[in-house]
């Protein structure tokens, strides 16, 4: 058990430098220059990786507003495809408690949250002393931010001055890394949503472009959530 | 003379960046009584997943921007590599994004 500020920093230093930092880097590279390529403003990338600080909902904001979706679409849009921070911060707010800091302090700390750190702490946090959980969170999470961050200004500023293709490359690595790091996900009814939606999304662009990503998590949603129940209930059944 | 459209774009920003936080901050509030094991937050969960699979799938297939000016066989060539390094060299998620990238750009500049 780590019971020592300084390893406990150490520690959250050396595991965010390496693969989490290198691939926010290389995805909000991907985002900025997607915004650059939207012909959006600089400190609308900027404010996006700070404020939104996850991925899908930040392409989500670029790619429908670029559409010509409505405002309230475009918002609503973003705030169903983050969602899934909503269950990650009650399973992860709980971990990092201290007592001394003020409780307040946390609906700061949350704002850090993604997939990386959340995943990390999860990880980590068996192995580091209850007091030092929130130094491990706060120290890898800033990591996490800076990359994003710089990754952000990188792709923005640079995305101009490479070549055409590269340029490509990188507006194209959005929608690439997302297939794959969701290729991995966890249990079946994830992976079958994500089969499900995938060519609802396709087919309701074609029908109704200002509302298909509401109509396809919906229906592609629901049908996934059922069939996962169909499955569970068939198994209680023969058990 | 105002910019109508750098006002529209904050504001849509500032509302997403508000609707993600109403997220992070229900969370902070729920985080001692709620049971994330239930059915709705199953089915949230559902509901993201499957827009997550629609947006990306309608950017590979119908994409907005520079992306269009590629043709459709390149970006669903370089998703079929990226996914068979995944899942065929040990689901590195980095080594896979960089072999379906780079195969991408190869491919752009070549043709």
């Amino acid at each position: 058990m780590l019971n020592q500020s300084g390893e406990v920093t150490r520690l959250a230093v050396k595991d965010a430098i390496g693969f989490p930092a290198l691939t926010l880097l290389a995805s909000m590279t991907g985002f900025g220059s997607l915004v650059h390529e939207s012909g959006l403003p600089f400190t609308v990338a900027l404010a996006a990786t700070a404020g939104i600080w996850g991925l899908p909902g930040q392409l989500t904001l670029v790619e429908l507003h670029a559409a010509g979706a409505s405002a309230f679409f475009v918002i609503l849009a973003v705030a169903l495809a983050n969602a899934r921070f909503l269950p990650m911060v009650v399973s992860f707010v709980p971990l990092i408690r201290s007592s001394a800091t003020h409780p307040g302090w946390m609906f700061v700390l949350v704002q850090m949250l993604s997939i990386n750190s959340w995943a990390a702490g999860l990880r980590r946090f068996p192995a580091i002393s209850p007091e030092l959980r929130q130094r491990y969170y706060i120290v890898f999470a800033s990591i996490c931010m800076a990359s994003g961050l710089l990754g952000t200004a990188i792709g923005f500023l640079g995305v101009g001055l490479l070549p055409r293709p590269i340029a490509l490359g990188l507006i194209f690595l959005n929608p690439l890394f997302f297939a794959i790091l969701l290729a991995g996900a966890q249990g079946l009814s994830a992976s079958t949503a994500l089969l499900i939606g995938a060519p609802l999304g396709v087919l309701f662009h074609l029908i109704a472009p200002d509302l298909d990503l509401l109509i396809t998590g919906v229906v592609g949603g629901t049908l996934a959530f059922l069939v996962g129940k169909m499955r569970q209930d068939r198994k209680k059944y023969h058990d | 003379m105002i910019d109508v459209q750098a006002i529209d774009i904050g504001l849509v920003t500032l509302g997403a960046i508000g609707a993600t936080y109403l997220w992070r901050g229900l969370g902070v509030l729920f985080a001692s009584r709620i049971n994330h094991e239930g059915a709705v937050f199953q089915w949230v969960t559902c509901v993201s997943y499957a827009m997550l699979g629609g947006l990306i799938a309608r950017m590979i297939v119908l994409p907005i921007g520079p992306l269009t000016q590629t043709p459709l066989s390149f970006r669903i060539f370089g998703v079929i590599v990226g996914l068979a390094v995944f899942f065929l060299l040990g689901r590195r998620v980095l080594l896979a994004v960089c072999a379906g990238v780079g195969v991408f750009i190869v491919l752009v500049s070549a043709f």
